[in-house]
């Protein structure tokens, strides 16, 4: 890198410190008592606290590491930067630079100087509960009308033998690194281990993905998963399905994974490893019992369906406590969370549609009900796919991958869910969280403009496909 | 004398062009049976070891030559009592080289000793295929001389065989079993050709599948509108036509179906419509595919190293459950599959196949389909073709083309009270179940 591009590289970090955690912050004073103590300022966390504090509560926001959470620090952010700048040809160190400069950049969206303004109290160390309406921030005591736990959650650790010696990364730590691995291992085949396998590849590793399960992103539909098994391919990664690892160590300067699919045994040398498992709530070091929260270290944090805790004056937000880990659902449970605990609210987390996309290529999003969970209610229900090879605006730009397949309830034209498999799912997807959202039918959706061409008319085409499977009534 | 040569295929009849295919197609059968086991090679190639599936589809195959003239009975109950008695005497035990494993068979086994091969999984699948051939004999050769002892033999085979053992305690059924590991999971999901395992577990009278097992299957089903056509979806072509080889589902319904008004069969016509819309609409370019030219199923077809075409991106897949429309699709076409389809709309299927038998008359080498074609792909000798040819491509099209022009294969598995019972345990009704 050239010493104008250090430069630059060490000014984004630098302003990324100074948004997130500045070097030199002091911690408040803290009022007798706060109508809402936050623990966590991630998506959840900051979300709850700006809400709050636009209605003139008085807020206090306590965070252990950076403000911003998983999503701008480890998460989303930086992996759908190293997404997007891995398509784009770009050597390494200058993808990393721009890492550091688009999370600085979103740093301040939710800077210390934002919060401040808005009069929140912002505290940086570690919260315990001391009580069923205090918490203990370094040497201060907080003392609350309400809370709301945010913590978030972490990469889940594996107990591989040898693994922990050999040396591993995980998507909060991948990002540290200074230099391309030649060989990666990625164990585990879920969204964020598929979606940095790609962005590895596409740099210039080589990379191969272990998934225990006979399919990638268990969870989804398998005409979606298939696709991309041989996107995968496609992309040179070498795909290991029905495998699990079994051990791990360092030989010859490599790190070797012993491996097992069915009764073969074999081994794979690698430079780096991310693990990529899952994610575990954090509820330790909270001391909830303290406050008389219940939690397990496997679901996070017990809440009901208004996100209250057993403690009625404790709310929880977010991933510490929801299924759907995304910061979309953070920030919609934080916003609910707050409404309930003070404005009477009665807004219930279940009632959440969530749009949600595997950052692939092509990318994989998913609203509402698959089909077998519609069958597991009873709900006769019936697709209409489009594929993406049918569209026009796909085939001009030749990114015909995919499809469009919208969930019908029978014998009615209400849409129950959605997937989407196509180079901007995550973009389409959110046309039907809309359409969800607002009730609209297939019948009126089939006659909404869309501009053409474009990738999401495969939406309304779907629509279309369904007005014409209806019994014609013949023009008198 | 002076031999006569034969008419092209394409100058003939449509019933001398079914019965020539057909002959041809029964004549892998007798090529590629061992003569002392009477097992049947998975392929042409030299060395192959036999498929049970395959096996299955032969044994199938017999009467129908009989009633053809094609074989005479007394020979056709020698080949079947030779398999059958293979069967019968072959080692059950969780050795690893055993033939099979309670009541079950490898996939593979070594065609002179019938012993596993390639280290391969005691099949589930294949086993039921095997089972419905086992248990089509068994109706078919109800004469004296050899015959009783073919059916005491195929009820037997049948009986023995312990589905609920292969649910490994589980709702679903395993897909396999392996002596060095275990059950194999490969995540069956949605409709495919594993009907027949389910169909023919539930109706076993001595290690029957629950009942229950069935409506877990059908559980994972998506009833799909794909290319303006509503059809329960499977990709490859083959999973709407094997399980259809042996059981008459016209007329008769699930609880799935039933909600859906349709049936098995006629949800094959509509996965042909699919297809052949899918041929139309040709999204890769890819060369020869139209509405009457398509096969997209499982088979053989061009690796990497095979290749020569101009897209830059093109990628091949060798020997894959190629499907459409979600793929995989590298431009290979399996030239016996629009023939297999014969009963389900003989018109499109006849002509498909007489429009590939003119365009690239070289997948027919001695009148019997080659497993797999890629006009996309160039070799100096012309388009890729595969090697030889494949028992199941020959058994299937034998069974079919006899459904279409007999009904022979469906009405003697009408009779099986196995069948029937279960056919009756996964809630199906209504058609000929009530006659």
């Amino acid at each position: 890198m050239s010493a104008t591009r250090e430069r630059e590289d060490a000014a984004a970090m630098a302003a990324w410190q100074r948004r997130t955690r500045p070097k030199d912050w002091r911690n408040p004073t803290p009022v007798a008592r706060y109508d809402l103590c936050v623990v966590g300022a991630g998506p959840a966390g900051a979300t709850a606290a700006i809400c709050a504090a636009r209605q003139g509560l008085r807020v206090a926001l306590v965070e252990r590491r950076q403000l911003g959470g998983n999503s701008l620090n480890w998460g989303s952010v930086p992996s759908k930067t190293l997404i997007s700048m891995a398509r784009s040809g770009a050597d390494f160190p200058t993808v990393l630079a721009r890492l550091h400069r688009v999370r600085s950049r979103i740093a301040e969206h939710r800077s210390i100087e934002r919060l401040q303004t808005l009069g929140i109290d912002v505290f940086f160390d570690q919260a315990r509960f001391v009580g069923t309406h205090a918490l203990r921030v370094g040497a201060a005591t907080l003392c609350f009308r309400k809370a709301l736990i945010a913590t978030g959650a972490r990469p889940a650790l594996s107990d591989i033998p040898g693994l922990a010696d050999s040396g591993f990364r995980t998507s909060e730590t991948i990002f540290d690194l200074t230099a391309l691995p030649r060989r990666l291992g990625v164990i585990g085949g879920g969204a964020l281990g598929c979606e940095l396998a790609q962005a590895f590849a596409a740099l210039g590793s080589q990379v191969t993905i272990l998934q225990r399960q006979p399919k990638f992103l268990p969870g989804i539909e398998r005409d979606a998963a298939e696709i991309l098994s041989r996107s995968l391919a496609r992309d040179g990664i070498e795909t290991r399905l029905n495998t699990a690892v079994l051990a791990a160590r360092t030989a010859d300067g490599s790190r070797v994974l012993d491996v097992a699919n069915n009764e073969l045994r074999f081994q794979i040398a690698v430079d780096e490893i991310l693990l990529s498992v899952g994610r575990v709530p954090n509820v330790e070091d909270l001391e909830l019992d303290a406050a008389g929260v219940v939690q397990d270290p496997a679901v996070g944090v017990h809440t009901d369906d208004f996100l209250q805790t057993t403690n009625p004056d404790v709310y929880a937000a977010g991933d510490v406590c929801m299924r759907h880990q995304f910061a979309n659902v953070a920030e919609a449970t934080a916003r609910m969370a707050v409404l309930n605990a003070f404005a009477g609210g009665r807004e219930r987390c279940s009632e959440l549609l969530i749009p949600r996309c595997a950052y692939c290529s092509p990318e994989i999003a998913q609203i509402g009900l698959h089909s077998w969970q519609a069958r597991e209610r009873g709900i006769p229900i019936k697709s209409y796919t489009v594929m993406m090879a049918d569209v026009d605006r796909a085939i001009t730009d030749d990114r015909i991958e995919g499809f469009v397949k919208l969930y019908v309830r029978e014998g009615s034209d209400a849409i129950v869910g959605a997937s989407i498999v196509a180079a901007r799912a995550s973009d389409m997807i959110n046309e039907l969280s809309v359409i969800m959202n607002a009730k609209i039918g297939l019948r009126h959706l089939a006659e909404i403009l869309h501009t053409y061409p474009a990738q999401s008319c495969a939406i309304t085409m779907a629509a279309q496909a369904f007005v014409r499977n209806q019994p014609v009534i013949p023009w008198t | 004398m002076q031999k006569t040569r034969a008419a092209p295929l394409t100058e003939l009849s449509d019933h001398d062009l079914l019965e020539r295919l057909q002959r041809s197609a029964f004549a892998y059968v007798e090529t590629y049976a061992d003569p002392d086991t009477g097992l049947v090679a998975d392929t042409s190639r030299p060395g192959s070891p036999a498929s049970i599936a395959v096996v299955g589809f032969a044994l199938s195959c017999y009467p129908i030559a009989v009633e053809r003239g094609w074989m005479r009975r007394a020979e056709a109950a020698a080949r079947t009592l030779r398999v059958l008695r293979f069967f019968a005497g072959s080692e059950q035990s969780a050795a690893r080289d055993a033939s099979g494993y309670h009541g079950f068979y490898y996939h593979f086994l070594q065609m002179q000793t019938g012993r596993r091969v390639w280290d391969c999984e005691l099949s589930i699948v294949d086993t039921a295929l095997l089972a419905a051939g086992i248990l089509l004999v068994g109706r078919y050769f109800a004469a004296a001389g050899d015959e009783p002892e073919i059916r005491a033999l195929a009820d037997a085979l049948y009986r023995r065989i312990d589905w609920a053992w292969a649910q490994n305690g589980g709702g679903a059924i395993s897909q396999g079993w392996k002596p060095e590991y275990g059950f194999l999971d490969y995540g069956w999901e949605g409709y495919n050709e594993g009907t027949i395992v389910y169909l023919l577990g539930l109706g076993a009278p001595e290690f029957p599948l629950p009942q229950a097992s069935f409506s877990a299957w059908t559980s994972t089903y998506q009833w799909e509108n794909l290319l303006d056509v509503d059809v329960l979806y499977s990709g490859p072509l083959f999973t709407h036509l094997f399980a259809h080889a042996w059981i008459d589902y016209r007329g008769i319904r699930d609880a799935f179906m039933g909600e859906k008004s349709c049936d098995y069969f006629e949800n094959t016509r509509r996965a042909i419509a699919v297809h052949r819309e899918y041929g139309a609409r040709n999204p890769h370019g890819f060369v020869g595919y139209d509405r009457d030219l398509w096969g997209i199923t499982a088979g053989d077809g061009p690796s990497r190293v095979e290749l020569r075409v101009d897209e830059h991106d093109y990628r091949a897949y060798g020997y894959m459950a190629r499907g459409a429309p979600y793929g995989p699709d590298d431009g290979t076409l399996a030239p016996w599959a629009m023939l297999a389809t014969a009963a389900f709309g003989v018109a499109d299927a006849l002509r498909g196949t007489r429009r590939l038998l003119s365009q690239y008359p070289e997948v027919c080498p001695q009148d019997r389909f080659v497993s797999g074609c890629n006009p996309s792909c160039r070799q100096d000798t012309g388009i890729w073709l595969s090697d030889g040819w494949y028992g199941l491509d020959q058994g299937l099209l034998v069974m079919m083309i006899e459904n279409l022009r007999s009904g022979l294969p469906w009405a003697l598995m009408r009779e099986s009270p196995y069948l029937r019972a279960g056919l009756l345990a996964a809630g199906f009704t209504s058609g000929w179940l009530t006659a």
